[in-house]
């Protein structure tokens, strides 16, 4: 079947069924290999993307439920103000491991920084722990959370 | 992880430069540079030379000054593919700004061992990278001194540029690279090396070289492969280790949208015993071959296969404990080392621990599923795979299709995460007999399920301690009788029991011991192999021995180390080992015992000597400390936690103290893999456990593998000591300790052993 969704500002028809997950659409029809696969139950947040500029998971999302909702993914967020400054965040402070996670980890703090520009701490644990890091980089994810928030980045939860 | 499974690349000559390994003055290991890892040699097929030089085997230079260096071992996210040109770029005393880092073709006859485990790439690597880079300023000098008619000797480099200071003339690498690449390589023994206090690129925290295109969601991963007239595949193996396939409905799965075949792949000879070596899993399944990986997932999911689950299908994990419980009770099949006479010292003993300790099977979980893409055609095979083994895959997919190793291509892609996993390459194997029976270039890729349920899992141990602690407080034996994986003597891979396990070498009598049973399911190497389950149950108990003793743990493990010493280590798998430094050793301790203001904070157990969690219906906070030398890194340890009224357990902050030598090649990248790997070991500790029944493993997706997330890291501050001792690997040696210092910040306060992984609440709980 023939579908046309809007992603990163695009029309792009499509043809899957409409229960093939956003994720392979993106991924294999679309050839958008940004977007990750990492547990198929939106259980890990790797292929966090935006719906209407809300964070969800493409992995469960079907083709057919989307309609006319805008997506961005890790190739456009970019484009926007705050995708750039939580990417320029993420190379500042070397974040990255073994970087599979991290695409959704930047959309999902970009949601976040969208929602609640100064976040808190708590903030952060709230908006981010849909998204697992195998490599445990959560130091870092944190404090590049603050520094694209122009927060001190340093860690001081315990003294 | 045994030498022999990184060797063997089927063609033989990686084994060579291993036994070619030698010491270099101050210990460290060296490998020979007569072996020609940095002779002249073509540029990587897939990047044909443009004009310019190759000078090496890792270097290449452009006319527009661009200097593209090679990474000869796999990137799994430990940094290796920018701290590996780091070493390089040092020593050509290269531009940084204009440097490029491209991933190495597979070819062990060139670069010596390619693959990352151990934390053997920094030790290994060092100083034969250093040479390489510093044989190619020489060259690039050579180059320069013949253009201009000077004496070499006469010539100076910065960044990128050869000076003749006497007459005031310069050229730039591009220019000479061309002219460069003609010239004989010096003899790598005799380079001249910089100073290191010249160092202006290692020691510098330069982001990792592909983090631009992963912020970006670039293609770089394995699973992002996609070559022409690609398929994808689904691969249902048998649950069962040693099971085997009867039948399946593959006429109805074959009908299904999008499907082009599905077929039985039978398991090839892997050649060994079943317990051993990196063929592990290889095992009878199914195929589905489909247009997309969603339609051959589908497709797969209707399938109904038949499997004679062989002799494995009444196992289970609560049948290992009952097995583990009476084997325990009987004589050992193996003794690793006796020393003294354990028995009547024990018996002799006025103070004496008892204590039983024990840690689950473990799934690697990498976050990017296993896969591959291969292409097999024409005698020849082309492989796209995120693997931490390619040297040894290449050999095995060239015996198991009967092809010469020459023909075997691996494009090495970024890794989503090893761990240890990707070092075995039955993914690959699968996906190259995948590709052949079905004629067509073919991407195969594991679901969540089949990831955790077709690993190569971290043997489950448990350990049966006994110390004997004489009148002066001194602990004067110990024994320890594990029970894990394996056949009569034989045991599992990675179901490892160093003869030298701490205290071993430190106190008069010790017998270490072992027992095994078959396992359902294959083992092999996980992020410090041995280690990440070792130093939880040797830690663990030799807390509880100092605390029976009334004596602070770090003292009490001051004290089994004595005065500063080195005790010499026989060679190891890959040559001579640098010796056991117990003053390196003392160095952590006394450090992590200062930054963490363990006697000032008062929380740890000895501290409330009696009474330990001293709020019992509330928060309950305490700090435990653990010490632990691996993978040739020594480290300290302490952790600060708070259970709750539910038994629920929060890492506050982790202290860690590392002594890895120096310099730090990369102190970002070093940070951070220090960082991860101690959050890596509390997520383990916290909820980390593999279940098996009717020998088929039942995890199936991370709601039943629960990794550490956002809310649960806890905060971590790290310091290195800057010794003066050649630098080594950073991959694994944080995590194994920190597990250890929870489980004894959980007893500081709670006043309750943790003898068994992961951590059970309903243990902790007061409400």
């Amino acid at each position: 079947m023939s579908y046309t969704i809007k992603v990163n500002g695009t029309a792009r028809t499509v043809e899957a069924d409409g229960d093939t997950p956003l994720l392979w659409v993106l991924r294999d029809v679309l050839d958008m290999k940004g977007t990750k696969f990492g547990c198929g139950l939106a259980l890990c947040g790797c292929c966090t993307v935006h719906l209407d500029g809300a964070p969800i998971r493409a992995c469960v999302t079907p083709l057919a439920a989307i309609g006319n909702r805008e997506i961005t993914t890790i190739e456009g967020i970019g484009e926007t103000p705050t995708g750039k400054k939580v990417q320029e965040a993420w190379l500042a402070l070397d974040v990255m491991q073994c970087g599979y996670c991290q695409a959704g980890q930047i959309m999902s703090a970009t949601a976040l920084l969208n929602q609640k520009p100064k976040p808190t701490d708590q903030d952060i644990d709230n908006a981010m722990s849909g998204n697992i890091c195998r490599c445990a980089t959560y130091t870092r994810i944190r404090a590049a959370i603050k520094q694209a928030a122009d927060l001190p980045t340093a860690d001081t939860r315990e003294a | 992880m045994s030498a022999e499974q990184i060797r063997d690349d089927g063609a033989g000559v990686s084994r060579r430069s291993f036994l070619a390994a030698s010491t270099v003055a101050g210990g460290g290991l060296l490998l020979d540079l007569s072996f020609p890892t940095v002779a002249p040699a073509v540029a990587p097929a897939a990047h044909p030379a443009a004009a310019g030089g190759t000078i090496n085997a890792y270097i290449r230079i452009s006319p527009d000054d661009t200097v593209t260096i090679i990474c000869k071992n796999p990137e799994i996210g430990q940094g290796i593919k920018t701290s590996f040109p780091q070493i390089i770029a040092e020593e050509l005393d290269a531009d940084w700004k204009n440097v490029r880092t491209e991933m190495a073709v597979i070819d062990q006859a060139k670069y010596g061992a390619q693959f990352a485990g151990g934390s053997f790439s920094i030790p290994m690597n060092y100083d034969p990278l250093r040479r390489a880079g510093a044989a190619g300023r020489q060259m690039l000098m050579t180059a320069a001194a013949k253009t201009w008619g000077v004496p070499v000797s006469e010539c100076s480099t910065t960044a990128s540029v050869v000076h003749h200071q006497k007459s005031g003339r310069s050229l730039k690498y591009g220019e000479l690279a061309t002219k460069a690449a003609a010239v004989a390589p010096p003899d790598l023994k005799t380079v001249a090396l910089k100073d290191p206090k010249d160092f202006r690129i290692i020691g510098q925290p330069i982001g990792g070289v592909d983090s631009p295109l992963i912020v970006t969601g670039k293609p770089i991963f394995g699973i992002d492969t996609t070559v022409p007239g690609m398929r994808y595949a689904v691969f249902e193996k048998c649950p069962v280790h040693g099971g085997k396939f009867v039948s399946a409905n593959l006429d109805e799965v074959k009908k299904m949208p999008g499907v082009r075949d599905a077929f039985v792949v039978n398991a090839p000879d892997a050649g060994e015993g079943p317990y051993v070596g990196m063929q592990m899993g290889l095992l009878d399944g199914v195929a589905v071959v489909a247009d997309s990986w969603w339609q051959a997932n589908k497709a797969a999911e209707k399938l109904q296969i038949k499997w004679d689950k062989g002799p494995h299908a009444d196992h289970s994990t609560a049948g290992y404990a009952r097995q583990a419980e009476e084997l325990s009770k009987k004589d050992p099949v193996k003794i690793v080392r006796s020393d003294g006479d354990h028995k009547k010292a024990f018996a002799e003993a006025p103070l004496k621990v008892e204590a039983n300790y024990h840690y689950p099977d473990l799934s690697h979980a990498a976050l990017e599923p296993m896969n591959c893409t291969a292409d097999v055609r024409d005698g020849k095979v082309e492989i796209w795979a995120p693997t931490q083994n390619p040297g040894a895959g290449r050999g095995m997919v060239a015996k198991v299709l009967g092809i010469p190793p020459e023909a075997v291509t691996i494009h090495v892609t970024r890794c989503g995460g090893g761990f240890g996993r990707r070092l075995a390459s039955d993914f690959v194997i699968q996906s190259v007999l995948i590709s052949k029976q079905a004629g067509a270039p073919v991407k195969l890729l594991y679901d969540r399920r089949q990831d955790l349920q077709h690993d190569m899992y971290r043997p489950a141990g448990y350990h049966h301690f006994s110390a004997g602690v004489d009148k002066d407080g001194k602990l004067v034996t110990l024994r320890d009788h594990l029970v894990t994986y394996g056949i009569g003597d034989k045991f599992n891979d990675s179901a490892t029991f160093s003869p030298n396990e701490y205290p071993a070498r430190l106190i008069p009598n010790i017998e270490l011991a072992m027992s095994s049973m078959p396992f359902a399911q294959p083992t092999g190497p996980m992020r410090a192999p041995g280690s990440n389950g070792l130093a939880y149950a040797f830690q663990g108990f030799l807390d509880e021995v100092a605390f029976a003793a009334k004596q602070d743990p770090i003292d009490f493990n001051l004290s089994i180390l004595g005065e500063p010493r080195v005790i010499t280590v026989p060679p190891g798998p890959f040559g001579p080992m640098p010796p056991y430094d117990t003053g390196r050793f003392r160095g952590v301790i006394e450090a992590v015992r200062e930054k963490s203001g363990w006697q000032k904070a008062g929380l740890h157990a000895l501290a409330r000597q009696g009474t330990p969690g001293k709020t019992p219906s509330g928060p309950r906070t305490g700090m435990g400390f653990a010490c632990y030398y691996c993978h040739l890194g020594y480290f300290a340890e302490v952790v600060k936690a708070t259970v709750d009224a539910q038994g629920s357990v929060r890492v506050d902050k982790i202290w860690v103290v590392a002594d890895v030598g120096s310099p730090i090649v990369n102190p970002s990248g070093a940070l951070n893999q220090v960082q991860g790997g101690v959050l890596d070991g509390t997520g383990q500790a916290l909820g980390l456990a593999v279940n098996i029944a009717g020998g088929q493993v039942t995890n199936t997706n991370f709601h039943e593998f629960p990794l550490l997330r956002m809310s649960q890291a806890g905060q971590v501050e790290v310091h290195f000591l800057p010794t003066n001792f050649p630098p080594t690997g950073l991959g694994e040696p944080a995590l194994p300790p920190v597990i250890a210092a929870l489980a004894n910040a959980v007893f500081a306060a709670t006043g309750k052993r943790v003898r068994k992984l992961p951590i059970n609440p309903a243990d902790l709980k007061t409400a």
